[in-house]
């Protein structure tokens, strides 16, 4: 399946969100997550089933103003 | 006391964590500001969370509360996108709402960023919005749900100091019991201690500590400005006059010629 993941183009087996977090070895509890500009919270990723073409981004705690 | 959404605060002084020469100097900036509030960020994680962990484990043994940021955000969609996402990640309702509506002078899209805050209001934010200095769209602001106002008095980044200084006024008068929290624009502490003296009720900063030939020493020095700048407030300022006006007595001069 091809999925772009922030922002880059990646080839995955990985079903659901949560599959995609382990197989691309994302960890951490601190992790935000979000489907084709949607949120999706750390306990649907489990049920958050991918498509070709899907747009994910993952995002972290950062420094700012 | 100071208090934001119920919230009551010691420190009248909120700092940003980024642009420091090490994450070491941010945390002892941090402790010498006597801030209570930081703001932080979320960004794409590109090293299996393990950047974004360390940062947030840092952040975290500081003991003070974060404010999470929409900075970047050039639409209302990006930006309420981003707050949920944030109230998840760092588990607070608190929001610093940025609707950025120019790359170059990055000052606020108003229209979106009334937009989003009542978009934010409703689903239970406590929304901190990066504004400009106008009464219209303060106005607006409240009316969409937000209980506090945060100005810019120049532009992110600039060190300009108050730019127009009648207008953060205008907003003081207007707004009395509003908590007001000039963000953006201060350079140096005397800024800050001037806005202070308008009656404002914190300042939000981060270059200008950040970016400081000694960043420890500048946080502590915005802490006392800030502190001063309160202070002289509420002890009631001399307006200036027109004419010199003598401070030592002149009945009782003497007379020699």
């Amino acid at each position: 399946m091809k999925l772009t993941v922030n922002g880059q183009a990646h080839e995955v087996a990985a079903e659901t969100l949560a599959a995609l977090l382990r197989e691309l070895d994302f960890q951490g509890s601190w992790l935000a997550t979000a489907l084709n500009g949607d949120v999706v919270p750390a306990g649907e990723r489990d049920r958050c089933r991918l498509a070709d073409g899907d747009r994910i981004e993952i995002l972290s705690p950062m420094k700012g103003g | 006391m100071l208090e934001f959404y119920g919230q009551k605060l010691a420190s009248r002084l909120l700092l940003g964590t980024a642009l420091y020469p090490s994450p070491a100097v941010m945390a002892e900036a941090v402790k010498a500001s006597g801030t209570e509030i930081v703001t932080v960020s979320l960004r794409r994680e590109t090293s299996g969370g393990k950047a974004g962990g360390q940062f947030w484990s840092l952040v975290q043994s500081l003991g003070v509360r974060v404010l999470p940021n929409t900075a970047g955000c050039h639409s209302v969609s990006e930006a309420v996108t981003t707050a949920r996402m944030a109230r998840e990640v760092f588990g607070t309702d608190w929001i610093k709402l940025e609707v950025i509506g120019n790359h170059d002078t990055l000052q606020p899209d108003v229209f979106g960023l009334v937009e989003a805050a009542r978009i934010l209001a409703s689903e239970g934010f406590e929304v901190f919005p990066y504004t400009t200095d106008d009464l219209i769209v303060a106005e607006r602001l409240l009316d969409a749900g937000c209980r506090l106002l945060m100005p810019w008095c120049a532009p992110i980044g600039s060190a300009r100091g108050p730019q127009n200084p009648d207008a953060l006024r205008s907003l003081r008068g207007h707004f009395p019991g509003i908590p007001l929290i000039v963000d953006a624009g201060i350079g140096r502490p005397s800024h800050a201690a001037a806005v202070m003296e308008l009656g404002y009720d914190a300042v939000l900063l981060n270059t200008a500590v950040a970016k400081a030939g000694d960043p420890v020493a500048m946080a502590a020095a915005f802490g006392t400005a800030v502190e001063a700048g309160r202070e002289a407030y509420c002890a009631g300022l001399l307006e200036p006059r027109d004419m010199a006006v003598p401070s030592t007595p002149v009945i009782g001069m003497a007379a020699f010629s």
